[in-house]
């Protein structure tokens, strides 16, 4: 066909015509003096585009192998502050396990109109359509806005009772926001677990936060006193059990007052009023 | 730019390169006869799997930057010269980190910010500055590799140490049996925390200067005798 010959033509003319010009260019560039003005800055534009090619290809070209291992150690997560990860085992199959819900976090009730596969707490804690700011004198856990609703993760049994609740829990250490998972028994009140899945704590000392032997003093600790406030807390020192309310006392990190204060106020914050407290409540009845 | 590479590649000579790439192992180490990079080999070291992707890592970054750098350094304006070195090694840094988390996610959150400060690390720096400004892609390379790989050598060493003794395995699997789990073995916990790095760097210096005299430098001053002793 003519106008095809004429096309293809025009263009290995014209690509002719550019890299011709590309040449020239390079040439010019390469003959002048290192340090003069038009070089430097042409060296500088050049490295800085070629680098920022590299980066960014690499950067969209993973994005998508990045995002499943991240949803994948989510699930870990939950499966750990549950005691049901092992080396090995297949996390999509044990997660199966648990049940999805979002929740209201100001009525509790479950929010059926929210899809839980897609619905992602973080990133909504972060719009401002789907998150309210808090005041200072609520914001006892420091993350300053609170999403609306809150994802629930429900483990239930093969006859389909509970057995357990993970609600992800966040708050301000010493240096960073910790985002975890708290995991409570059937009475909405004993804990199972606690665990921290993204915090930038201090290594060796607020870092231990993640330290399996810390995390096992959580469990079978008790979050409500007989009023339903919140006093679950981290103590100076190691508690002794025999001690009056032991069980509402985890001992706190050695040298890490600040990040076990946030560790409290984190506790204090989601489990109370403005956190799961309204949704607990309805859940669990008078079983408290 | 391209016919430099293929002159060099025309007088290729693996033994012309070989003291590049061997060099660096021992006799010219960059953490224990330069005393480079010391702040990561504390950091990492606690444990032989990230102390080995942490090599890796590093090895192939130094290994990259020396030859773009060389590639294009006769074109390198000297007033901007480091802040071109920086951005490719900065660049390739990123990369790295990208694919780390890509693949190898848990070692990746392990090692956390370490990576990142690969961009930090004297040695990149150093090679870039003191070998590939200076010389051809090729040998710019092998001196890359070589430096990766006495860095890594190094890690590896006292990772094994740090590991084995201090917490009884090494890449995770038992060989100490531990005390806590029923074995003989009780761990020695300062090992986990990162002055022991030091410790062991000091003892590694030390003997590979008894193994090699040539490495030990000159005292910058000395002691004199002191009023009414016999010197």
């Amino acid at each position: 066909m003519p106008e095809n010959t004429q096309t293809s033509a025009g263009f290995s003319e014209t690509w002719q015509q550019w890299k011709a010009r590309a040449k020239d260019y390079f040439d010019k560039i390469r003959a002048l003096p290192n340090d003069s003005f038009e070089k430097t800055l042409a060296v500088a534009f050049w490295v800085c585009l070629a680098c920022a090619v590299v980066v960014s290809f690499a950067a969209v070209a993973l994005r998508p192998l990045q995002e499943a291992n991240k949803a994948a150690d989510m699930k870990r997560n939950i499966l750990e502050v549950v005691g049901l990860w092992e080396e090995g085992i297949d996390v999509d199959e044990a997660f199966k396990r648990f049940e999805i819900k979002v929740v209201d976090l100001a009525t509790g009730e479950f929010a059926e109109d929210v899809d839980p596969e897609t619905y992602d707490m973080r990133q909504a804690a972060k719009d401002p359509n789907l998150s309210e700011p808090l005041p200072r004198e609520r914001d006892i856990a420091q993350i300053k806005r609170r999403p609306k609703y809150a994802t629930v993760y429900l483990l239930k049994d093969e006859d389909g009772r509970l057995e357990a609740i993970v609600l992800p829990v966040s708050g301000y250490g010493l240096w960073s926001t910790m985002y975890g998972f708290l995991a409570l028994e059937p009475d909405c009140n004993t804990v199972i677990g606690i665990n921290f899945y993204d915090q930038g704590e201090t290594p060796g000392l607020g870092g231990e936060v993640v330290n399996p032997d810390w995390r096992a003093l959580w469990r079978g600790k008790k979050v409500y006193d007989e009023n339903g406030t919140p006093v679950l807390r981290l103590v100076k020192g190691s508690v002794d059990p025999k001690q009056a309310g032991a069980e509402y006392m985890v001992d706190g990190l050695a040298g890490a007052t600040l990040t076990s204060n946030g560790v409290s106020n984190l506790i204090r914050f989601w489990l109370g009023e403005d956190g799961y407290k309204p949704f607990l409540d309805k859940f669990c009845g008078g079983a408290r | 730019m391209s016919d430099e590479i293929q002159a060099v590649e025309e007088e290729f000579d693996f033994e012309k390169v070989k003291p590049v790439l061997v060099e660096p192992l021992v006799d010219n180490n960059p953490i224990i006869l330069q005393v480079l990079g010391i702040c990561s080999a504390l950091a990492v070291t606690s444990q032989l799997s990230t102390a080995l992707i942490m090599s890796i890592a590093l090895t192939s970054v130094v290994t990259a930057s020396n030859t773009a750098i060389a590639v294009i350094r006769n074109h390198i304006p000297a007033s901007i010269r480091i802040i071109v070195q920086m951005t490719i090694i900065a660049s390739l840094v990123i990369v790295v980190d990208q694919i780390l988390k890509a693949v190898a996610y848990d070692i990746s959150k392990q090692l956390s910010v370490f990576v990142g400060l690969i961009i930090t690390n004297c040695i990149v720096m150093g090679r870039a500055e003191a070998f590939a400004m200076q010389n051809p892609p090729l040998a710019s390379f092998f001196d890359g590799l070589g430096n990766g790989l006495g860095y890594s050598l190094i890690l590896i060493a006292v990772a094994v140490v740090r590991e084995l003794f201090g917490s009884g395995s090494l890449l995770g699997v038992e060989i100490l049996p531990l005390v806590k789990n029923g074995g003989w073995y009780e761990p020695n916990g300062l090992l986990l925390l990162p002055p022991s790095a030091f410790f062991i760097i000091g003892l590694l210096i030390w003997a590979v200067r008894t193994w090699k005299p040539k490495q030990v430098e000159a005292p910058d001053f000395r002691i004199l005798p002191a009023h009414g002793e016999v010197a």
